[in-house]
């Protein structure tokens, strides 16, 4: 069943409701990226829940004239109104007033849903409202999907994408150092704006298939998830864009295969597995790989010191620095230097000496700022170099 | 007219003229946070190809006015003009670097793609980064010192070595005016020295370079020039005019006697 709908083969909705799902999860995922990396991942809750009161007057705008409550493009430049008002909402509180943004953000978002959902129970009582299924878009639905509204979420998603190339530079520099940003020409509020609009844009078009609670987790969750993966921005966006396509792909081919679960949370449940596992295993960030570069490190430091200090003759009390000096054939148990270490100790020492000297002459300093206790001065400075140092090490000190 | 009417209106054209010239003309500038004045109506105008420093105490307003000079800030009133026209006109010809710790350096971006951002004001949106664009990236780098650090995650980087990446990226806009806010906080020894021949070079070729700077010891030996500021302006000009112990003593009050001014190498 499941490779049959990860295949596209489980009927005409149900492919419908896979590409539908794969070109949001791309559009939202690098979307998402800028306002991770603009910190104000956040705002897009707001704009999400501001979209409901929009839904219902659309729709009983809709009713009162007489077409049909349904129309999905209809309803969707409703929502749009009313997020385009929410964010508004959130922007002139923070400007304006000493609230925070995460306050305004709260009270925004807990306003507009409370009212949308005032909105959805009185159109419940309407003639025409109890079969509307609005309430399908809190968590979305996809039962029922047509194909011209795959046909919204591909050209909607596609348009978001498009624009996100096109202005990937401004917002990066927007996002990485505002106040450049700005001297340089780039306008701050010219480039939120873009940010925001494309934010909503994904969230109008998601609400279809995950629904205005879910869509703020596509909105962040893969950015989070690329984020381990790469320290480079504009390889965070492809991630990005890669992780949300492959959740809402797995997800929605997992609800359609299991009919009775639903879409929307079953693509956030596989993103936020994609997360997990990159918070364990990415190499560079995860948990797995910094816990390792600690340990080597710390290991690194421990013999070295326990070099240093046999080779000037000092006694080593650290028992790690012990057990690692003899578990490497350096010394023996008793803390007395093997053959090999008192090699090694008088080559550690030597390096400790070239540093030295390397940090206090003037040309070398910006080299010997690489210092880190584990780097071998070789591997920094050029022969020539270190035979100065040599030189030096030999001469005045030997006449003081 | 009155002859004293005659040379006023001399004046004021001379000043006009003045601020056509200058790289960079403040008039009147004032900044208020919270209904209390950072930068009071602040006169300045800063001399092409000369190296000038702003100095004064903390909270004296020197990167406040630096910002508003540059729109980052909005001023209660005052205007900048840069070589004669506003800001919006010539924004090609300046750099700024701002201070290091106003952005989070755990951004997703290495050292050769915060310096290619220099780039992407002439890029626009649409442009294509060419290898020409990339050989310029390592020259800018080459000239800080940091071309060896190319590659690296800026987040691994020391905070020496960040200012020298921001200075590099202002190298990379190619501009007639250095705008630098505390360049030389918390660097080593010897980015300090690289910075000041960086600078020093830029100088040499003809452009303007003003810095916020805190440490007097060192101002008559790296700036031509010094700006005092304490809210208002204290004292403008060059190092021999405007360096002197009544001005510091006028923008430090008796803050500075920790110091000890007798041994500053302030002009008589």
């Amino acid at each position: 069943m499941l490779f049959e709908a990860l295949t596209f083969q489980l009927g005409y909705n149900a492919t419908l409701v896979t590409i539908g799902a794969v070109l949001l999860g791309l559009a939202a995922g690098v979307t998402g990226t800028f306002l991770f990396l603009r910190k104000r991942a956040l705002v897009s809750d707001a704009i999400a829940h501001a979209t409901l009161p929009g839904v219902g007057l659309a729709f009983i705008a809709l009713t009162l004239l007489g077409f049909d409550g349904r129309n999905l493009p209809a309803l969707l430049i409703g929502s749009a109104l009313s997020a385009i008002l929410g964010l508004f909402a959130v922007q002139w509180l923070t400007a304006r007033t000493r609230l925070s943004e995460d306050a305004a953000i709260g009270a925004v978002l807990s306003v507009f849903f409370s009212f949308g959902i005032v909105l959805l129970t009185v159109i419940q009582t309407m003639e025409t409202g109890g079969q509307a299924g609005l309430e399908g878009f809190l968590l979305g639905s996809t039962a029922g999907m047509l194909f011209a509204d795959a046909a919204l979420i591909a050209a909607g998603g596609a348009i978001v994408v498009a624009l996100v190339f096109l202005f990937r530079r401004p917002m990066t520099l927007v996002s990485f150092d505002p106040g450049f940003a700005a001297t340089s020409g780039t306008s701050l509020n010219r480039i939120d704006l873009v940010i925001m609009g494309l934010v909503m844009g994904v969230t109008v078009v998601g609400l279809k298939i995950v629904g205005l609670i879910l869509i703020v987790a596509l909105l962040i969750i893969p950015p989070v998830t690329a984020r381990f993966w790469s320290d480079r921005a504009e390889h965070v966006v492809i991630f990005a864009g890669i992780f949300g396509a492959l959740s809402a792909w797995i997800g929605a081919a997992l609800s359609a295969s299991a009919p009775d679960l639903p879409t929307g949370p079953l693509i956030v449940l596989v993103s936020f597995a994609l997360f997990a596992l990159s918070m364990i295993f990415a190499p560079g960030r995860g948990l797995l790989a910094s816990a390792y570069r600690h340990r080597w490190f710390q290991r690194g430091v421990h013999i070295r010191q326990g070099l240093l200090a046999l080779a000037q003759g000092q006694p080593i009390y650290e028992p790690l620095t012990l057990r690692l000096l003899s578990r490497a054939g350096l010394a023996r148990a008793d803390g007395v230097a093997t053959e090999s270490g008192k090699a090694r100790a008088a080559r550690a020492l030597r390096d400790e000496k070239r540093w030295e000297v390397a940090r206090a002459t003037p040309d070398l300093e910006l080299a010997a700022a690489r210092y880190d206790g584990l780097t071998r001065i070789e591997d920094v400075l050029t022969p020539d170099q270190i035979a100065e140092i040599d030189a030096r090490i030999g001469g005045p000190e030997a006449v003081a | 007219m009155t002859p004293a009417h005659l040379l006023e209106i001399e004046t004021q054209a001379k000043a006009e003229a003045a601020a056509a010239d200058s790289p960079l003309a403040i008039r009147g500038m004032t900044v208020f946070y919270d209904q209390k004045p950072a930068v009071f109506s602040v006169d300045a105008t800063f001399q092409p190809g000369r190296m000038t420093a702003i100095i004064g105490p903390n909270g004296a307003g020197k990167s406040t006015l630096l910002k508003a000079a540059l729109g980052i800030v909005t001023p209660l009133a005052g205007k900048a003009t840069i070589f004669g026209a506003p800001l919006s006109e010539r924004r090609d010809r300046l750099a700024y670097v701002p201070q290091r710790a106003s952005v989070d350096w755990d951004f997703p971006a290495r050292v050769a793609d915060v310096v290619a951002m220099g780039l992407y004001p002439k890029l626009g949106l649409l442009g294509r980064f060419t290898g020409a664009h990339r050989a310029k990236v390592k020259h800018c780098l080459a000239r800080v010192g940091m071309e060896d650090f190319a590659h690296r995650q800026i987040g691994q980087l020391s905070g020496g070595q960040q200012q020298r990446v921001f200075l590099a990226r202002a190298l990379a806009q190619e501009a007639d005016l250095y705008l630098l806010d505390e360049p030389f906080a918390g660097v080593d020894a010897a980015t300090e020295r690289a910075i000041i021949d960086v600078l020093k070079e830029l100088k040499s070729e003809g452009k303007t370079v003003i810095a916020v700077h805190h440490d007097l010891s060192t101002v008559p030996e790296y700036f031509d020039d010094v700006l005092i500021l304490n809210v208002r302006k204290v004292s403008e000009g060059s190092v021999a005019e405007a360096f002197t112990h009544e001005a510091l003593d006028a923008a430090y009050g008796g803050r500075l006697d920790l110091a000890g001014t007798a041994a500053l190498p302030v002009s008589a």
